[in-house]
């Protein structure tokens, strides 16, 4: 069994060994998991394994049988409020062709759950595997940093 | 500053947004292309026999089974759908395996047997350029794909009024585009007979036309569609027109929907580059600082097929003395065919090579004349109502290269910071450096070709409105930039402005989306359909009312004078129940630009645009690793319809024109790209990037409608220069080659 965004998923026999990113994809048409490299080195593809991080596009779906995954699809809530990381990725400007979008919020995320009151520089070690050829990533700091202020206000 | 406004950004942040390959449709087949494994060569036989008794495989795609024409070219019709007879370069496409699932159609690729006969290539433009030397594109008869010169004043009086002459070689490197999103096309053939198209393409009706001309249609029995692409930065012109073409072709041939997505693999591969520039210069100077003449000849790599070389040249042609007065100029710059791997549009088009080197050339030359960076720059900068050096008088708009250079010095305390430059000193741990660049950019098209553009805007009857330009979206924000425009003319909430997803079946074909020239081009339009909407909406009242509408602020109708007339919804329902459609077309037709290709000299663009970007930097003595410290830059944009996305694109131009000068590169081995993926591709990292300053300048520019400029590829157009001159400054050498790679 595989949990994706909340909904629990049986996994038969002959999907395992099917590479993860096409499983979400072509299976449960999650496409906000998003595919430029296929080899790990782009970021497109990320999602979160138990909050943390993976490339999508490197593991099998036998890989994720017993974990618990989040792709973007699983941010906003049901009825389509935005998870604070979203509309702060809005407010500050850090959207544009938005291939990279998905992965970056999700990385971003996986950063803020770990560390809440992130510096510039540490934010940009988190995104480091995240390759964005649009926005030279200022803006995508400006959004993770004022996403940490919204999220936990309180001072360390 | 206003917050960011994107029309898509709530579809972006939420993963609904959906990108070509993330559409399915019923019964859909799935295609793959077969590449050339070589560069040149004559096809003796494709023999598909095996591959079509692989499982799933319905039909291998031959050139032969083309319904229409086999090649296409947005100037020089030299590029094939599918390469017949004669191999001319390693991103060829031999055939096209179509299968109920990708992952069969991949499998049967090595299945077909290719028999060739090589033919010598040629890899150096040099070579390619000799009289003797075999064609590579017999059917246009040279391998000099272009030529295209400068002449004015006399050269041989310029070298005599000189005291010192420099000359000096640079060359700029071929490099990927690497939008995210792999090339990806989906056709499908309507019940009413009309190919319907989407793709990750930035040029629908360039598409269209390749889409037509492959299946001999009309082009009205061509339909594409625009759906959110993953970068394009120029790059997804002629190979991504072509890709859709592929897939229309196949849709066409089995009468099912097909999909055509490449890898990245196929994708480096194949698609065009920028073009790698070999330039030679010789510049005088006056002891009085002045620029006597300056000499050049450059020769570009177009590489098999034509593209835009002839375009992307002639703007290095035009702007080959950089932003400077130039009394004497002889220049001669060569598009050249090769068998590498294509050349095309790539952001910055013909630009970034001739500013690597200017750039540089106007500090050794100061140097020489013992004068500094900046008063050399002051003294010999084009002004307000100088002469351009292809004779243009830039007297139409605000002249504002002092204004934005000064900006930028002031902002990063140039002159007090030059002072700490290390110049390579020995008893440094670290060497510090900082350096600018500027330059100047003639806006759009130019001479290159007609250049209009048009907008409909359809208000409903509920008061609700329809908008749509002849731009496309590529990521860059020109739907929330044509929405801004609307909005603020008509005086509604954005929110009452949709952006209609386009179609080349709805609106005229406003040419492409490039050359900066999206806001400029169809935000003109957009502007001038709002003002023809609000005379048939002011006549309607003025019958009804006998008030004069002048006034459209925050949702109400207003005289002259202030006085209410109605409210929006009301002035709109009156004009449905009169029999008037609050509808209007409207057009932007660029003012008339001229060229004569004997002198080069002429008008060359309607309207430029300004910029200095500066850098600091430390580098390691050690390691000579370059580290950035600081990025400035300052832009006249004319007006900010949206300042979030215009500084989004300094940002995305400095960090793209820091990765050019850095380390960017694509090295082939005989003629094809080495690099399979991108970890053979370097690409800037959050990481690799300091803090940037994003200075907007704002002169409305009274040639543009909207008052608004361009600025997407004004941005990475100095970076690599104004690193180059960072660099000599920390390490005490001149590096002439991009990327700038440090030597001991």
């Amino acid at each position: 069994m595989i949990i994706v965004n909340g909904h629990k998923h049986k996994i038969p026999e002959a999907l395992l060994d099917k590479k993860l990113s096409e499983w979400l994809r072509e299976d449960l048409y999650l496409t906000g998991v998003k595919i430029g490299c296929e080899i790990g080195v782009c970021g497109s593809c990320t999602i979160l394994v138990d909050n943390l991080t993976r490339r999508s596009c490197k593991m099998l779906v036998k890989d994720a049988v017993g974990h618990e995954i989040t792709t973007i699809e699983g941010l906003s809530g049901e009825d389509g409020t935005l998870h604070p990381l979203q509309q702060a990725f809005m407010d500050a400007g850090a959207i544009q062709c938005g291939f990279c979008t998905p992965g970056m919020v999700l990385s971003a995320l996986a950063l803020l759950l770990q560390n809440h009151h992130p510096t510039r520089s540490e934010i940009r070690q988190a995104l480091k595997g995240n390759i964005c050829r649009c926005t030279g990533y200022q803006q995508i700091v400006d959004a993770v940093e004022r996403a940490a202020r919204i999220m936990y206000p309180d001072p360390k | 500053m206003r917050p960011a406004f994107r029309n898509d950004a709530y579809a972006k942040v939420t993963g609904g947004a959906k990108y070509t390959d993330d559409y399915t449709l019923p019964r859909m087949l799935h295609a793959v292309p077969l590449h050339a494994q070589t560069a040149s060569a004559l096809i003796k036989s494709i023999d598909c026999s095996l591959a079509l008794q692989s499982p799933g495989v319905l039909r291998v795609i031959l050139a032969e089974d083309i319904p229409g024409t086999i090649k296409f070219g947005q100037i020089i019709k030299d590029y094939p759908t599918l390469a017949h007879k004669r191999i001319c370069s390693t991103g060829d496409v031999l055939a096209l395996v179509v299968a109920e699932s990708r992952a069969q159609a991949l499998a049967a690729l090595p299945l077909i047997k290719v028999q060739l006969e090589e033919i010598p290539p040629i890899f150096d433009p040099e070579q390619a350029m000799l009289p003797t030397a075999e064609l590579i594109n017999p059917d246009y008869g040279s391998n000099v794909c272009n030529y295209h010169r400068v002449r004015n004043g006399d050269i041989q009086r310029g070298e005599a009024d000189s005291d010192f002459i420099i000359e000096q070689d640079f060359s700029t490197s071929r490099i990927e585009h690497a939008y995210l999103e792999p090339e990806s096309a989906l056709a499908d053939l309507r019940p009413d007979g009309v190919m319907e198209v989407i793709g990750s393409m930035q040029h629908p009706f360039s598409t269209r036309r390749f889409v037509a001309s492959t299946l001999g249609f009309e082009l009205s029995d061509v339909e594409v569609k625009t759906v959110p692409i993953g970068g394009a930065f120029g790059g997804k012109d002629d190979t991504a027109a072509l890709v859709c073409a592929r897939a229309a072709l196949c849709a066409y041939l089995l009468k099912r929907p097909v999909k055509l997505t490449y890898s990245r693999e196929m994708s480096l591969r194949e698609s065009y580059k920028r073009h790698p520039y070999k330039l030679q210069y010789r510049m005088g100077v006056g002891k009085d600082g002045s620029i006597t003449f300056v000499k050049v000849r450059m020769v570009a790599d177009g590489g098999a097929y034509c593209s835009v070389t002839p375009w992307v040249t002639w703007r290095s042609t035009v702007q080959c003395c950089g932003c400077y007065e130039v009394p004497n100029v002889h220049c001669d710059v060569y598009g050249v065919y090769t068998n590498n791997v294509f050349s095309g549009a790539f952001r910055g088009f013909g630009s970034p090579q001739v500013n690597f080197a200017i750039e540089q050339l106007v500090e050794i030359a100061a140097q020489k004349l013992g004068l500094d960076e900046i008063s050399f720059r002051r003294k010999n900068m084009v002004r307000q109502g100088s002469t351009t050096i292809t004779n243009q008088v830039l007297d139409t708009h605000k002249v504002s290269l002092q204004e934005v250079m000064d900006k930028v010095l002031k902002e990063i305390d140039y002159e007090a910071k030059r002072a700490k430059c290390s110049f390579g000193d020995p008893k440094q741990d670290k060497w510090y450096g900082i350096g600018f660049a500027i330059s100047y950019r003639g806006m759009s098209l130019g001479a290159e070709g007609v250049d209009f553009n048009s907008a409909i805007i359809n208000v409903q009857p509920d008061g609700s409105v329809l908008l749509e330009t002849g731009i496309h979206e590529n990521g860059q924000g020109s739907e929330s930039a044509m929405i801004l425009i609307a909005a603020e003319e008509l005086g509604l909430p954005v929110e009452r402005i949709r952006y209609r997803m386009p179609s080349t079946s709805n609106i005229p074909d406003g040419g492409t989306t490039v050359a900066s020239r999206g806001t400029l081009l169809g935000g003109g339009a957009t502007t001038n359909a709002a003002k023809i909407l609000k005379g048939i909406i002011a006549e309607t009242l003025l019958k009804e009312y006998d008030l004069s509408a002048e006034r459209f602020e925050n949702g109400q109708i207003l005289t002259p004078d202030g006085q209410t007339i109605c409210t929006w919804e009301k002035a709109i329902a009156l004009c449905y129940s009169k029999q008037i459609y609050p509808y209007a077309f409207g057009v932007f037709q660029a003012p008339r630009v001229s060229w004569d290709e004997e002198t080069g000299h002429g008008n060359a663009y309607f309207t430029w645009v300004y910029g200095c970007q500066a850098v600091e930097l430390e580098v390691d003595p050690k390691t000579l690793k370059v580290t950035l410290l600081n990025l400035v830059a300052a832009h006249d944009v004319g007006k900010a319809i949206n300042p979030a996305m215009v500084k989004g694109q300094f940002y995305g131009g400095l960090a793209m024109g820091a990765g050019y000068g850095l380390f960017e590169e694509l090295p082939l081995a005989d003629g094809g790209v080495i690099a399979t993926n991108l970890h053979q591709y370097r690409l800037m990292r959050a990481t690799d990037l300091p803090e940037m300053t994003a200075i907007i300048v704002e002169n409305p520019d009274p040639t543009s409608p909207s008052k608004a400029k361009g600025i997407g590829e004004p941005t990475l157009e100095i970076t690599a220069p104004a690193i180059a001159n960072a660099i000599f400054r920390a390490t005490g050498k001149r590096y002439v080659d991009q990327p700038l790679k440090l030597r001991l």
